[in-house]
């Protein structure tokens, strides 16, 4: 039962760990709280949604072009709300970001309409039996999507130019850009690169959910920046760590405690207050700036 | 009319947690608990007028006093830690509060709390409040406790250094915010008749913070122009009913860009004295 428990909470842990990463890494790079990032993840949702509504195309084909539109949606927030901003003025990012959010949400309900949506059986829901454990197939991909993406992601930081371009820029955006690193273009990528991860965990979500509607962005941001404060702010390794941690005790926390109050949720906050007051540089330490 | 009247009293109510944002933020720290301190105080002060047959005024203070002292608690923590960390530290309070309210039988859980006697004067109430808090906030403005907690806000080391107990000054002025937000709370309640967990989730405290940044937040004018202003923008939107939303949003974030101080500043403040004294 609780190995069963485990798995499940490993499933939901792992599109938790993905919204985290693009948390860590735009809070990493900028310092900054990109708040409309769980509307990203929403419009990732219905995007991917309606791809397989409308064309049919399975899911190995919907995630990845759901990945590239919501990448492109983050570099134009970038572009419009983040870029433009003077730089004196430290509250202005999250106002100008929650601005996003509004727009992003109000446009999704135009467009697909308030109400929840249901995401079609893309995945045959066979339970495959691991010894004596039953896992949905849909859970198994899922999880293994997540796992493939971050170490895909964890390659393209430690290996790439481009991550190294985002190490630097995240030390000091002036000394980066004394070495030759071109700082706006490399923010501009990274607000790409945070929004097709929180595209994909859209998509994602919507498999294993079933119902999505343009009011989930919140839920998952806060579990997000949970995630992220748990591995340590900016500390992109430690988020996806965390996410799993995360998803594993809210999982637990479920069947273990008693079922009449709905702790889930406080669990959650419980634990980021309790990080916030003894250890706010998280579990896995974060220096400051650096990714 | 009555719509007019009931669209002023929520700005009314709005000013006032523009405000408890701005008493707290005055010292620097940037606080998304103002919607789960509204939360206290409408249920403590629902509480006390359906459970206990108080009056209206008592139990709206009770309100404000419960939340003040939950907010000295919070405040102890707050100290400790800045920016982006506090942020996330109130927000997780916020929601907590929420989710606790959900729990709780005697309150109507999720189902919420109903049957609070209306109170037909919540317009003079409110505004009331309003006057009596900028009455508070103009005679601190130059008092030893504002100024120290200007100072503190602009430079916590140099104000520590120039003889300033900052942990006194940002402890009391995060309680103060709480209590005011208790008290909008309590008369929020005893306006709608009936609360529920998921008035107070955490796009309400964003909206206070909204109002208080817009409005400016180098003097007190500044939250209560936001709060009139963003009150009523959405009403005068109207007729564009369907894009409402989205020119809200477009001009929070065009306001960032081109004016990121807010409308009102101190050299605004000025300005109209100028104008006032004629010369």
């Amino acid at each position: 039962m609780v190995i069963q428990q485990l798995i499940n909470g490993l499933m939901l842990g792992s599109t938790y760990s993905l919204v985290a990463i693009g948390y860590a890494l735009i809070f990493g790079v900028l310092g900054l709280l990109h708040f409309a990032h769980g509307e990203v993840l929403m419009v990732g949702a219905f995007m991917g949604l309606y791809i397989i509504l409308w064309t049919g195309l399975p899911l190995y084909i919907t995630l990845p072009l759901t990945m590239v539109v919501t990448g492109i949606l983050g570099m134009i927030i970038q572009f419009l709300a983040i870029r433009p901003l003077k730089k004196n003025f430290h509250l202005a990012p999250l106002l100008s970001t929650i601005g996003v959010t509004i727009i992003l949400q109000n446009m999704t309900m135009k467009i697909f309409g308030g109400y929840g949506t249901r995401f079609p059986d893309t995945i045959a829901m066979d339970n495959i039996m691991l010894g004596p454990y039953m896992v949905s197939s849909a859970k198994l991909i899922i999880m293994g999507v997540s796992l493939l993406l971050m170490v895909i992601f964890y390659l393209v930081i430690k290996k790439t130019k481009l991550g190294k371009a985002m190490r630097a820029v995240a030390e000091s955006h002036l000394t980066a850009g004394f070495l030759g690193v071109n700082v706006e273009r490399t923010i501009f990528l990274t607000f790409g690169i945070a929004s097709a991860l929180a595209g994909a965990a859209g998509v994602m979500i919507g498999v294993s959910y079933s119902a999505i509607s343009p009011f989930i962005g919140l839920t998952f941001a806060l579990k997000g920046l949970v995630v992220m404060l748990l591995g340590g702010m900016g500390n992109v390794v430690g988020a996806m760590i965390g996410g799993l941690i995360l998803g594993v005790a809210e999982v637990l926390s479920i069947t273990l405690l008693p079922s009449d109050v709905n702790l889930q949720d406080i669990f959650s906050f419980g634990i980021m207050i309790i990080i916030l007051i003894f250890k706010p540089t998280g579990l896995f330490g974060s220096k400051q700036n650096q990714i | 009319m009555e719509y007019i009247l009931s669209v002023a009293t929520v700005a009314g109510i709005n000013i006032i947690m523009a405000l408890s944002f701005y008493a707290p933020f005055m010292t620097g720290q940037v606080s998304l608990a103002q919607a789960g301190f509204a939360a206290i105080g409408a249920y403590s002060a629902a509480v006390c007028t359906v459970k206990f047959g108080i009056p209206y005024i008592p139990a709206v203070i009770t309100g404000g006093v419960v939340t003040g002292a939950v907010g000295f608690i919070l405040g102890i923590p707050a100290l400790r830690i800045k920016g982006v960390y506090l942020l996330l530290l109130t927000l997780g309070f916020g929601e907590i509060v929420r989710v606790i309210f959900i729990n709780i039988e005697y309150v109507g859980g999720a189902a919420g709390f109903p049957g609070i006697p209306y109170q037909e004067n919540t317009f003079f109430y409110a505004y009331g409040l309003v006057l009596i808090l900028i009455v508070c906030f103009e005679r601190l403005r130059n008092s030893r406790m504002g100024r120290a907690m200007r100072a503190v806000g602009d430079d916590e080391t140099a104000a520590e250094i120039n003889g300033i107990n900052i942990t006194a000054v940002k402890l009391k002025a995060f309680a103060a915010g709480a209590f005011i937000a208790g008290m909008g709370g309590g008369i929020l309640a005893h306006f709608q008749e009936f609360i529920e967990p998921l008035m107070f989730g955490v796009m309400h405290s964003v909206e206070y913070i909204v109002f208080a940044i817009f409005g400016g937040v180098q003097v007190f004018w500044g939250p209560i122009f936001g709060a009139i202003v963003l009150s009523f923008v959405p009403e005068l939107f109207r007729f564009i009913q369907a894009w409402r939303h989205e020119i809200y949003g477009a001009l929070l974030i065009v306001m960032m860009i081109i004016k990121p101080e807010g409308v009102i500043t101190n050299d605004s403040v000025r300005f109209i004295k100028k104008v006032f004294r004629g010369n």
